[in-house]
């Protein structure tokens, strides 16, 4: 693995150095389960405790309204179907035998969107509102989507295909004054930007670790205290009887070392990256004619470039960028199984072959100027290629002559 | 660094060893897994050198990884709908017989996978066919089964263009079926066995007449008469999309006597139905003409004729009447001449030209 040029960091990170040296001790020398009595078990013990308290003292809340989970799906899964499951009802109360409203948007990762068909299938109602041309939702939107059986609005903290930030503090608002719970997949949000649950009204809150430069297969549900949503895992007393198994030990310790690094080097891991983005956003933008930015062009993630070529395919351009060492995604690495045109750059209003040709870079505070240099010229090059082979371009150009 | 070749990989036997043999001949392999079906649930059906679900994807990975070559999965889904599923539909909305994997060849198979494959730096597309491409005499590429071959593996290949042959390796043509499967066991590839089948991959429950109605939300042909040649009303058919020439099963209609569909008439919304000999005939036109092993049809040609991928092939007499339309008249009658099906015509064995048969 010589030589690449590591751009997808929306995908996963590398795991930090420090959260590695922090997770080692917690394999070979306190294994002890959390749950048992010996000095051992509360070493581990101990570790889950300060670890959560890391985490809630970085979100402004308390130590017993985080819940460890497996990941940012299975807290996203926690949360809707737990919220359903609690706060809707039977059906019988009413003629359609409805059990209750979600709202929730169209560019939501699927962790959410499939979850929420999975729960239409079961008897819930959902509205999933359109975003504007840069990706945001509109509060006015959620406002107005608002029903008597609402239970849940659900909207993402920052979309990890285009970076764009949605107005969390306003969509929380509006779920405070009428009383409706309010979710957020804050997955590619948590540890990039500074979030305080309180000041924004989120009643939960989901994170992931391994976009934080943590270990995979660990992350977090918040659950604000009075909310009654159930258990999930069914099982061991584990986090206060709602999420069973024993703890992942390692993984909460390397979770809690990443959560500490990344507000560690926030400010300058910020600043790094958006003048890396900006001048890479400029390049491509000056030097590649007819293509287009994705995503609002301030209220983005500091790490997010994605843009759309028309004219070329986007799996082409990605098959060579790969053959050159550059590692980088058409839209979400969850989907790219099927590689069919993203459900985001189609909500944003991209035609199929528009959405087609688009890429999706993410930085990291490690890249450097030199590799976004080379970055440019192979995105450059192929591009210039692939549309010398296109009879779309030509055609165009044609018209463009006559 | 060699050539670079990318092999369409299924996961499957033939397409990796394909892959192998390349990769020892010293080119530079890339392995594409090609996704061309909407429903990703349905499992895999492997079909002359491989038809694509997400299983198969993870047999492909597996494989090119034990080969250390690249490994992509590419999507022509759209390409798929439009250029096979969509004209499927059509033509049996026109009461025609249509054959899937023929389109499927020409504008997925090879022009859009070789476009792709192109446009990533490749030279070659390879497959896992038993078949070797050669140069004739006249210069012209042509294609022509193994010797050694169970099944025929170029009727459904007839209206690859010349362009397209000229990019096109098949290695596995060198040897026989049992040479492949000693070499994947001695290189230790290991596939899971994939059914062989010649029904349609994107119709897995083998109901066409029902995938159409779900394709055209129900706007399909309705109920109409059942009639003689000569226009007697025998009964009710279930609508001619139901239908082809020569079935005789699921008729209904009680003769007392075994009869058989001889024409589908999409105008009049009748089928017709006929006695054993009326399903033979000598003659059939055929359009949308390729020319492979021969550049032209100038005067009249005795050509080895198949109608249909099962055909063993009957002699004909072959004679271009108007620009893009043969007459060919076999020297004995043939069972059940198809509209949509094609017509593929050889000469030493090697695909000469073919067209689509009109009636």
């Amino acid at each position: 693995m010589g030589n690449i040029i590591y751009l997808d960091n929306a995908a996963t990170t590398k795991t930090a150095p420090e959260v590695v040296e922090a997770m080692l001790p917690y394999f070979s020398e306190c294994y002890g389960n959390a749950s048992s009595i010996y000095s051992l078990g509360a070493e581990s013990k101990k570790a889950i405790t300060r670890a959560r308290e890391t985490i809630a003292d970085v979100l402004g809340t308390k130590a017993n309204e985080i819940y460890f989970t497996a990941g940012g799906s299975e807290s996203d899964n926690w949360a809707l179907k737990a919220t359903a499951e609690a706060y809707g009802t039977d059906g019988t109360d009413n003629a359609a035998g409805v059990r209750g409203h979600i709202i929730t948007s169209k560019i939501e990762h699927h962790a959410i969107l499939h979850t929420c068909e999975y729960l239409e299938k079961h008897g819930f109602e959902v509205t999933y509102l359109p975003v504007d041309e840069n990706g945001l939702v509109s509060p006015k939107d959620v406002e107005e989507a608002i029903r008597d059986n609402t239970i849940l609005i659900s909207i993402m903290f920052a979309n990890n295909e285009i970076g764009t930030i949605e107005p969390i503090k306003e969509i929380g608002e509006i779920a405070k004054k009428h009383h409706i719970l309010f979710h957020t997949d804050a997955v590619q949000a948590f540890g990039q930007l500074p979030i305080r649950v309180d000041d924004l009204n989120i009643d939960m809150l989901s994170a992931s670790g391994h976009k934080l430069n943590g270990p995979k297969g660990i992350g977090f549900l918040y659950i604000r205290t009075g909310i009654k949503i159930r258990s999930f895992v069914h099982g061991g007393q584990q986090e206060r009887g709602r999420r069973a198994g024993t703890e992942n030990i390692t993984g909460i310790v390397g979770l809690e070392a990443a959560v500490k690094r990344a507000y560690r080097i926030m400010e300058e891991k910020t600043k790094k990256e958006i003048e890396l983005r900006d001048y890479l956003i400029n390049r491509l933008e000056t030097e590649i004619p007819y293509c287009r930015l994705n995503g609002d062009r301030v209220k983005r993630l500091p790490n997010n470039v994605n843009f759309s070529f028309e004219f070329i395919e986007g799996e082409s351009l990605l098959i060579k960028l790969d053959m050159e060492g550059i590692c980088a995604s058409s839209g979400s690495a969850c989907t790219s199984g099927s590689l069919d045109p993203s459900h985001v750059l189609l909500a944003i209003g991209l035609p199929h072959e528009k959405a087609h040709g688009s890429l999706r870079l993410t930085l990291s505070e490690e890249n450097t100027k030199e590799e976004i240099d080379k970055t440019v010229e192979v995105i450059k090059q192929t591009v210039e290629y692939l549309r010398s082979m296109s009879p779309l371009y030509e055609d165009f150009l044609k018209k463009q002559r006559s | 660094m060699g050539k670079k070749v990318v092999v369409g990989m299924s996961g499957g036997v033939d397409s990796s060893v394909a892959a192998y043999l390349l990769k020892k001949q010293g080119y530079d392999v890339i392995g594409v897994t090609m996704q061309i079906w909407q429903d990703e649930e349905q499992a895999a059906i492997e079909e002359n050198g491989g038809c694509c679900g997400l299983s198969a994807v993870d047999d492909a990975k597996r494989v090119a990884m034990q080969l250390e070559i690249p490994h992509y999965v590419m999507n022509f889904k759209k390409e798929f709908k439009e250029n096979v599923m969509d004209y499927f539909v059509d033509e049996y909305l026109h009461g025609r017989t249509p054959n899937p994997c023929i389109a499927c060849n020409r504008y997925v198979k090879w022009e859009s996978l070789l476009q792709r494959s192109l446009s990533i730096g490749a030279d070659y597309i390879a497959t896992g066919h038993y078949a070797r491409i050669n140069r004739l005499p006249n210069g012209r590429y042509a294609i022509k089964t193994s010797a050694t071959a169970a099944k025929d593996q170029t009727y459904a290949l007839f209206n690859l263009t010349q362009e397209q042959l000229s990019h096109t390796l098949m290695p596995v043509g060198e040897y026989t079926k049992e040479e492949i499967r000693k070499i994947a066991e001695d290189i230790g590839i290991t596939v899971a066995h994939k059914p062989d089948s010649q029904e349609i991959c994107f119709i897995p429950d083998h109901d066409y007449a029902a995938f159409i109605e779900r394709e055209t939300n129900g706007n399909v042909p309705p109920c109409g008469n059942f009639v003689t040649a000569d226009g007697t009303v025998l009964g009710t058919h279930k609508g001619i999309t139901h239908y082809t020439i020569g079935q005789r099963k699921g008729l209904n209609l009680a003769m007392g006597h075994p009869v058989f569909v001889t024409q589908i008439r999409p105008d009049t919304n009748e089928v017709v139905i006929g006695e054993n000999e009326d399903v033979f005939t000598k003659e059939l036109f055929c359009d949308h003409l390729n020319f492979m092993g021969i550049e032209d049809l100038k005067e009249k040609r005795r050509l080895l004729g198949k109608i249909r991928y099962s055909h063993k092939g009957a002699m004909a007499w072959v004679e271009r009447i108007e620009e893009d339309l043969v007459r060919c008249t076999f020297e004995e009658p043939v069972r059940a001449v198809t509209p949509g099906q094609a017509a593929v015509f050889y000469e030493n064995d090697y695909v000469a030209m073919g067209g689509i048969i009109r009636g």
